[in-house]
């Protein structure tokens, strides 16, 4: 394989032909970087202190989020997400309110506080697929939302993502292997981070590459530098192009670093050499594309600076919102299992509210997630 | 019962352009049992298709049809290759409502079939209806005749949840039913009365139906006791109402099913009745069985329950 594709080298200068994109867009893709960073920071604080249970921190890997995301129309494109996205969110506007409503897993949350935090789900502005916890799970189901578009002759595609892990699971070669006989509207982004938890790609493959696999599928397979923001957009909006037109499905491997642990029960201190966070803190994808908007004039270290805090401001208060409101009724257990409820459901629901609005001894409420 | 269900898929896809028949052999050879056959030439390639071999795609791809305005109905072509579908099935298709708080569902049937009766071993014969039964989210549905096969098989495609629809495929060529033309839907969720009978009620789904009511004859003509059959024809969600009311109203209760017993169907029926109707029950609630082992093949006549091991039971609980 080539090396991966670059338009902004590891200091921020040009190197290649960066693609047509207006100011706004380009400051629109700073924002959602900017507030990842807010959003992780804020969320890493609120689990220290007890407040949220869980979280997924994102720095490091911002860049091929919002690379990504950018070259979708949510008018019409679907997202079929993994966890460690969420500047996806941010670009297309996603309710900084909701997401925080999900951290808390309050009464507003749109599943009801039902999943763990991070596992978003939502309708608008774009169709961001309900995340489940199980990997890969959602390669083959962003492959069927695509031949549903297909079939009625829309214009939609469907984004999938997911992480170098997941190209060892089961659903990665359903997945790819039916959209490649399908030539199904999909594009697979592979976030390669480096980590599937601690496991390095080394212990994950022998292929010399991610990108390569799509050739075992007969599908293009791309390999871009996951934190340069306009490669991504560059390398995910030509596969996008390509499965509009009917062209078919295109693996990207977007090579990134985790910059932190799994998850907020994580210390990757234990599994990763301090010289390698070292080695990609030089590469952040904030400071480079920060430089090249810079550089082009389309950002001052003033106006760069007020992003920053203004963003912060927001995440603090959103978080103050969701933090305020009230967890989820008893009865949202029982709901939504299925469409209408069933009378077994409806009496373990009685005996449930019954149980507790009678009992005289709380409900231990500690006790933290192990992973 | 193959032509009846064959007769359904058809009918509901000429009503409805949302529904696809999808699954591996199930195009132009008409799937391994015949059960689509003629489907695609009459509805084109784009309404029912081959798939690659690929369980886990099927379902996983069906349910993002699925949750993109299409009704899949995905064929595993037996029963005991759905496993590696498992994860889609129980982590995805049957969570996906309660985990986005009903943004996101699933309206997709998988049809597969079950069961002994072909001399088809330890992975052509087995009864998974129990692992699934367990999963919350899911409908499992089982038919026994041609006329509830047809009606409950258009009732799980137009259900807006997913349904795991198993066919007892030792049923597929067993009889035949006149059933009506068109569409027509057999109500989820409500229990069927094969036979009346006040004194021994018998529990059964599927291919044990026949063998239940074989055995309910012969209680008639060698002890004139009237055994009621109940087919359940929906394991979850169960009409748990008649279940207690038919146990409620004979007092004495076989329970009987072709998958092994231990943690099987059976299990939570006699749990349920000694829950709510112990107080009417007057002799030891009995399960006939599969054995706790794999399915056999040449012993495959020992291994099912037949019409003479259920007629042993219904005596043991007449005589207790």
């Amino acid at each position: 394989m080539d090396d991966p594709f670059q338009i902004i080298d590891e200091a921020g200068n040009k190197v290649g032909k960066a693609p047509r994109l207006k100011r706004e867009t380009l400051l629109r893709m700073y924002r959602a970087i900017v507030s990842t960073r807010a959003f992780d920071d804020r969320c890493m604080k609120l689990q220290r202190t007890g407040k949220i249970g869980f979280s997924i921190p994102n720095r490091g890997i911002e860049a091929t989020s919002v690379g990504g995301a950018a070259a979708l129309d949510a008018a019409t494109d679907w997202i079929a997400p993994h966890y460690r996205d969420f500047a996806m969110m941010f670009y297309h506007g996603i309710s900084l309110e909701g997401m925080f409503d999900n951290m808390f897993g309050n009464c507003d949350d749109n599943a009801q506080g039902r999943q763990m935090p991070v596992h978003f789900s939502f309708l608008e502005p774009i169709k961001w697929m309900s995340i489940s916890s199980p990997l890969g799970t959602q390669i083959p189901n962003a492959v069927g939302i695509a031949d549903a578009m297909k079939l009625r002759k829309e214009k939609g595609i469907v984004l999938t993502t997911f992480g170098d892990g997941s190209t060892s699971t089961l659903g990665f070669h359903s997945g790819l292997n039916w959209a490649g006989v399908k030539k199904s509207p999909v594009v697979f982004l592979c976030q390669n981070n480096q980590w599937a938890i601690s496991c390095p790609s080394e212990k994950q493959t022998m292929s010399e590459s991610y990108a390569i696999k799509g050739e075992a599928y007969g599908i293009p397979g791309v390999m871009v530098d996951g934190n340069d923001v306009l490669a991504v957009y560059k390398v995910v909006s030509d596969a996008v192009k390509h499965a509009r037109s009917g062209g078919g499905p295109t693996l990207i491997e977007a090579v990134t670093f985790r910059m932190g642990g799994h998850s907020t029960s994580d210390d990757p201190s234990r599994y990763v050499d301090a010289a390698l966070f070292e080695k990609w803190e030089k590469r952040d994808p904030l400071t480079r594309f920060r430089k090249y908007l810079i550089d082009e004039g389309h950002l001052t270290d003033e106006s760069a600076a007020a992003i920053e805090t203004e963003t912060a401001d927001a995440m603090m208060a959103a978080a103050k919102v969701a933090e305020g409101k009230p967890r989820p009724k008893l009865g949202s257990i029982f709901s939504d299992v299925f469409e209408a409820m069933p009378k077994h459901l409806e009496t373990q629901m009685e005996e449930c509210i019954s149980h507790f609005s009678d009992r005289d001894e709380a409900v231990n409420e500690k006790g933290e997630f192990p992973l | 019962m193959v032509q009846a269900i064959n007769d359904g898929l058809r009918s509901i896809m000429k009503e409805d352009e949302s529904v696809l028949v999808m699954g591996e052999d199930v195009g132009p050879k008409g799937g391994v049992f015949l059960a689509t056959e003629n489907l695609t030439k009459e509805f084109g390639e784009d309404r029912c298709f081959d798939t690659p071999l690929s369980e886990d795609g099927i379902i996983g791809v069906g349910i993002g049809m699925a949750m993109n305005g299409m009704k899949p109905v995905c064929e595993i072509q037996f029963q005991d290759f759905i496993f590696p579908a498992f994860d889609q099935i129980v982590s995805e298709a049957a969570k996906m409502r309660y985990r986005s708080g009903g943004q996101y569902t699933v309206p997709m049937t998988i049809r597969t079939p079950y069961g002994g009766g072909i001399r088809g071993g330890l992975y052509h014969s087995q009864s998974g209806e129990a692992y699934f039964a367990h999963t919350p989210g899911l409908k499992v549905v089982i038919p026994s005749t041609p006329y509830d096969a047809k009606g409950l098989l258009i009732a799980s495609i137009n259900d807006p949840d997913p349904v795991l629809f198993m066919e007892p495929k030792a049923l597929y060529r067993a009889f035949r039913q006149e059933v009506p033309e068109g569409v027509y839907e057999v109500e989820l969720s409500k229990t069927r009365e094969v036979t009346p009978g006040g004194d021994v009620a018998v529990f059964c789904y599927g291919a044990m139906v026949p063998v239940c009511t074989e055995a309910a004859k012969r209680v008639k003509e060698s002890r004139n006791k009237d055994v009621r059959v109940v087919d359940l024809r929906t394991l979850m969600p169960l009409d748990e109402e008649s279940v207690l009311q038919a146990a409620r109203d004979c007092g004495r209760v076989v329970i009987v099913h072709e998958a092994p017993r231990f943690c099987g169907y059976g299990a939570e029926l006699s749990a349920l009745i000694a829950e709510h109707a112990i107080e009417t029950i007057e002799a030891p609630i009995k399960r006939v069985a599969g054995f706790d082992t794999p399915f056999p093949n040449t012993l495959e006549n020992y291994y099912l329950p037949d019409a003479r091991r259920v007629l042993d039971a219904i005596e043991e609980v007449l005589d207790f």
